[in-house]
């Protein structure tokens, strides 16, 4: 690939706010228009860095949401009310602001075609966002991977991409929600943490060896890891992703 | 504290190799567990940052940021040579 054949440096670049969408009351996306972007592989992430008047520089990681065929780069950003960055982001960026960033970074928690599969994602909270870029690379392709979504959210008011959520199970990936403290009276899906029963329910059995993917808080993605490990699955077919408060 | 993973130093790794490392594979000086680096339990809340073998917990690297100079010890953590590519 031509990309890992020029070990290019990792350089700043300006990104242009174009649009930014409320997908819970808690997260906001952000569509970025980036004139020197060189395209990424689902999975990866940029950092982002913010510099206040005095020079004081804050950096954090987030992961890409839009898939490497998207015309824009999608982040999707959490406020955490204690944060440094991403109050800024949801709270006082508008459409036509430049950000700093650098990417695509990471090579570990990626999915491409040539991996096949079937493809199993284990989401917590907003875990979700690399899976977005994943499915959105799956949909692009010939789909000829089965690809599966598992999403264990607090509430359903919390489920970020709802309404993209539905037209990728249109497309034929399937997004299987479990829901962890409250769910609405007539809720058809799943409730409670993703345990060893909801994988036995879920999950395709180790003998399909699956390629699952898990990411979220750090005592999600180990209770779920040690979870499919004790269900039979494969250490070498499971790759995590742990996401905390903080960046380097 | 939660330690997170590997991934939380990509773009510091990137940055001080100028390649991607994430997936680049060694061993602990202590145990000889053979890892990925995306694989090692990270702790960031420090001065520096530390990176641990997730089977036997020692430490494989830290990364202190002076003058935005970055200082990496990885001497326990023995790197293949090529890996990751």
């Amino acid at each position: 690939m031509a990309r890992a054949a020029l070990p290019g440096r990792l350089t700043w670049q300006p990104g242009r706010v174009v649009e930014l969408v409320d997908e819970t009351p808690r997260c906001k996306s952000l569509a970025l228009e980036l004139p020197d972007w060189r395209g990424h592989r689902a999975g990866q992430h940029v950092d982002v860095r913010l510099t206040a008047e005095d020079g004081y520089q804050a950096e954090r990681s987030y992961s890409i949401a839009s898939g490497p065929e998207d015309r824009q780069l999608l982040l999707t950003v959490e406020r955490l009310d204690d944060g440094e960055v991403s109050p800024y982001l949801t709270d006082e960026l508008r459409p036509g602001d430049e950000l700093e960033l650098r990417g695509p970074i990471g090579g570990y928690f990626v999915w491409e075609y040539s991996q096949g599969g079937p493809l199993l994602m284990i989401a917590g909270g907003s875990g979700v966002v690399p899976f977005r870029a994943m499915l959105r690379h799956w949909t692009a392709g010939q789909r000829n991977v089965p690809a599966r979504l598992l999403y264990s959210s607090r509430t359903l008011e919390d489920v970020i991409y709802r309404h993209d959520l539905n037209g990728l199970a249109e497309q034929g990936a399937e997004v299987k929600l479990t829901l962890t403290r409250e769910w609405p009276p007539d809720w058809q899906g799943h409730r409670g943490r993703v345990d060893r029963n909801l994988l036995a329910d879920v999950a395709w059995p180790p003998q399909q060896r699956p390629l699952v993917y898990v990411c979220g808080p750090t005592a999600f993605v180990e209770g779920v890891a040690e979870a499919l490990v004790d269900s039979g699955h494969e250490p070498s077919r499971i790759r995590t992703e742990r996401f905390g408060p903080t960046g380097t | 504290m939660e330690a997170l993973d590997g991934n939380a130093i990509a773009g510091t790794l990137f940055e001080h190799f100028g390649t991607e490392m994430t997936t680049v594979l060694g061993a602990c000086a202590h145990c000889g567990t053979r890892s990925q680096i995306a694989e090692l339990a990270v702790y960031t809340h420090a001065p520096g940052v530390v990176a641990r073998c997730r089977p036997c917990g020692n430490v494989v690297m830290v990364l202190v940021t002076v003058r935005n100079q970055l200082r990496l010890d990885a001497s326990a953590f023995r790197m293949d040579e090529g890996s990751g590519r």
